[in-house]
């Protein structure tokens, strides 16, 4: 459905976007994750045909980008970051406006803007300027007009920025709903966000592709970490942990009254499992607790980024 | 080019003058102005009408007497310029803002050409204008009422006001598609109209030739003999190459953002 080449884009001598290629299959929910700055929305506007690449292509809907820019125009729905609205307009009035320009018959135009402020829990406001509306609310309004008329791809930069607990569920649930009739690219700096909605992420930065994966395999990549809490003499302790085979490395936690806690890397998981066991035992230590901790994609994502910067 | 479309985007823009501020100021303010000469030329021309009924060396100068030329030529002339200083104050949102705030960005994406995006705005900006030219009608009505003037003239000054608000329009439009800020817009249509009213006052420095020139390229010089009863083909060709000119550098300057 959608299919990027080599796609670089330079703002005069900085090159924000760098030879970066990727696909995204009909139906599929594609997470774009990132650092501030790192090219995300730079992609995302190549793709809506806002600007061209410098080098490169983009493919949308068997449409290039570029030399095809109507049509591609006409298959998406697109959400910019800034999320930027006619503050002039009645909600309703605004997505009339963006139903008709997008291509509804006169006929239809009433029916769709109603469909979607429904979808998007808009009823309430539609009748409120979107300048007197809250800010999750504007961002909904956003949403909406990226869903009026049913477009087969939506490009969504950060969409659920700005909303409350509630409301980022409720979006959450409507963009996971969307999959498989559309397509859909999201970029997002919420971590959790990704694993719940995506079937695979693109981790850039600085305008590179660091690594492209389902986010639960990303997550068991890499490596497994334990949580220790041990009572005992502190330096003997580490000293004897550190002689365990299979483990990476050793990391002080703070932990409260005699005990202390220690995260440890393993490397071998079995391994250093028996080993850490074998060497409480010998040494008579008092172990509190014992648990593998979660690995979360920040840690992949700060581990990838800096990898990357090293 | 799509007409749905054009009217789609016509309709938007003129919502949003409708409950903006700003138009309603340049209203006042146009009518304050138009009506303030208005009572000055039809003030001074009735003293010197009267004057004239006991003096009979006032009453044989026929020019100071004839309404047209004393009352309607300036009227017009007058008109013209006081709509040169308002159409930027009018066109300098249309695309300007539109950067500033971003919406640009969805607008440029939805699947219309930006030739409707551009007569769209172009056209709701005439509408305003053409309101303002209709309200000075009221003028024209007084002095039909109650004097006899020429009414072929007052038909083709109209047609001449109507043609240089466009051009007005159309330059300010340019200016609006060149920055994100709405003052700098109008500071450049304003440089650029005074510019293009200025230029016939450096004819008589030049070569005679180029001075016809020169003229010719004036905005103002083509109202004059419109408000004359004259039209010439040539005065509706200015005006109208002036508008297809500066409509077509807003398209490119339009593309060329596409570009960065
Ligand atoms: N119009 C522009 N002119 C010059 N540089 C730009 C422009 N837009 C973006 N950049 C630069 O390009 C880089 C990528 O920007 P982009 O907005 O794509 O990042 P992003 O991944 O969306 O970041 P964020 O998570 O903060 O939204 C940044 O370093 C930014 O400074
Ligand atoms: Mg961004």
């Amino acid at each position: 459905m959608i299919e990027v080449e080599n796609l670089t884009k330079e703002y005069g001598e900085f090159r924000a976007v760098d030879n970066i290629s990727f696909t995204v299959e009909k139906g599929e929910i594609l997470g774009f994750l990132g650092p501030n700055g790192a090219g995300k929305t730079t992609v995302m506007r190549i793709l809506t045909c806002f600007f061209p690449p410098t080098k490169g292509k983009a493919i949308v809907a068997g449409y290039n980008c570029f030399e095809d820019s109507l049509n591609v125009r006409r298959r998406i729905g697109y959400l910019p970051q800034r999320v930027p609205l006619y503050e002039d307009m009645k909600v309703n009035d605004y997505l009339r406006f963006v139903a008709a320009i997008k291509g509804a018959p006169a006929k239809e135009v009433n029916r769709k803007a109603a469909k979607v402020m429904d979808d998007c829990g808009l009823s309430d406001v539609s009748n409120k300027l979107i300048s007197a509306i809250s800010g999750g609310y504007r961002q909904r309004v956003g949403i909406a007009q990226a869903l009026v008329n049913d477009p087969e791809v939506l490009i969504l930069d950060e969409p659920t920025v700005g909303l409350d607990p509630k409301q980022i569920k409720e979006i959450r649930n409507l963009i996971k709903e969307l999959a498989g009739r559309h397509t859909v690219i999201l970029s997002t700096h919420i971590l959790p966000e990704v694993s719940i909605l995506c079937g695979r992420v693109i981790i850039i930065n600085k305008g590179k592709v660091v690594a492209v994966d389902r986010p639960e395999n990303l997550a068991t990549e890499s490596a497994q970490r334990m949580l220790l809490r041990i009572n005992g003499n502190v330096q003997m302790i580490e000293q004897e942990l550190s002689r365990v085979s299979g483990i990476q490395g050793v990391e002080r936690e703070q932990a409260s009254g005699d005990t202390n806690g220690f995260i440890v890397v393993l490397e071998d998981e079995k391994q250093g499992r028996q080993g850490i066991q074998a060497m409480i035992e010998r040494n008579r230590f008092e172990l509190v607790e014992m648990r593998t901790m979660e690995v979360s994609l920040e840690d992949i994502f700060i581990k990838l980024v800096t990898k990357e910067e090293a | 080019m799509n007409i749905r479309n054009v009217g789609l985007i016509l309709n938007r823009e003129l919502k949003s003058y409708v409950s903006s501020f700003t138009v309603y100021i340049v209203i006042i303010m146009f009518l304050l102005m138009t009506g303030y000469f208005f009572y000055n030329l039809t003030a001074t021309f009735s003293i010197v009408s009267y004057q004239a009924q006991s003096d009979p060396m006032l009453a044989k100068q026929y020019q100071l007497l004839n309404i047209n030329e004393t009352v309607i030529r300036p009227l017009f002339g007058t008109i013209g310029i006081i709509l040169l200083l308002m159409t930027p104050l009018l066109t300098m949102r249309l695309l300007a803002e539109e950067k500033k705030t971003g919406t640009i960005e969805l607008l440029l994406t939805f699947p219309i050409n930006d030739v409707d995006v551009v007569l769209g705005k172009y056209l709701a900006c005439l509408v305003v204008v053409l309101t303002m030219i209709l309200l000075t009608v009221t003028y024209s009505i007084l002095l039909v009422t109650f004097g006899e003037p020429e009414v072929v003239p007052i038909g083709t000054g109209y047609l001449g006001l109507v043609l240089l608000g466009a051009s007005a329009i159309s330059l300010g439009l340019f200016t609006s598609s060149l920055t994100e800020n709405q003052i700098v817009s109008a500071s450049i249509s304003f440089a650029m109209l005074f510019f293009f009213w200025l230029i016939s006052y450096s004819a008589p420095l030049v070569s005679a030739g180029m001075g016809r020139f020169l003229s010719y390229l004036s905005i103002n010089e083509h109202i004059e003999s419109m408000s004359k009863g004259v039209v010439d083909s040539e005065d509706i060709i200015y005006y109208l190459c002036f508008i297809v000119l500066f409509l077509f550098l807003t398209l490119r300057s339009l593309e060329t953002k596409r570009w960065r």
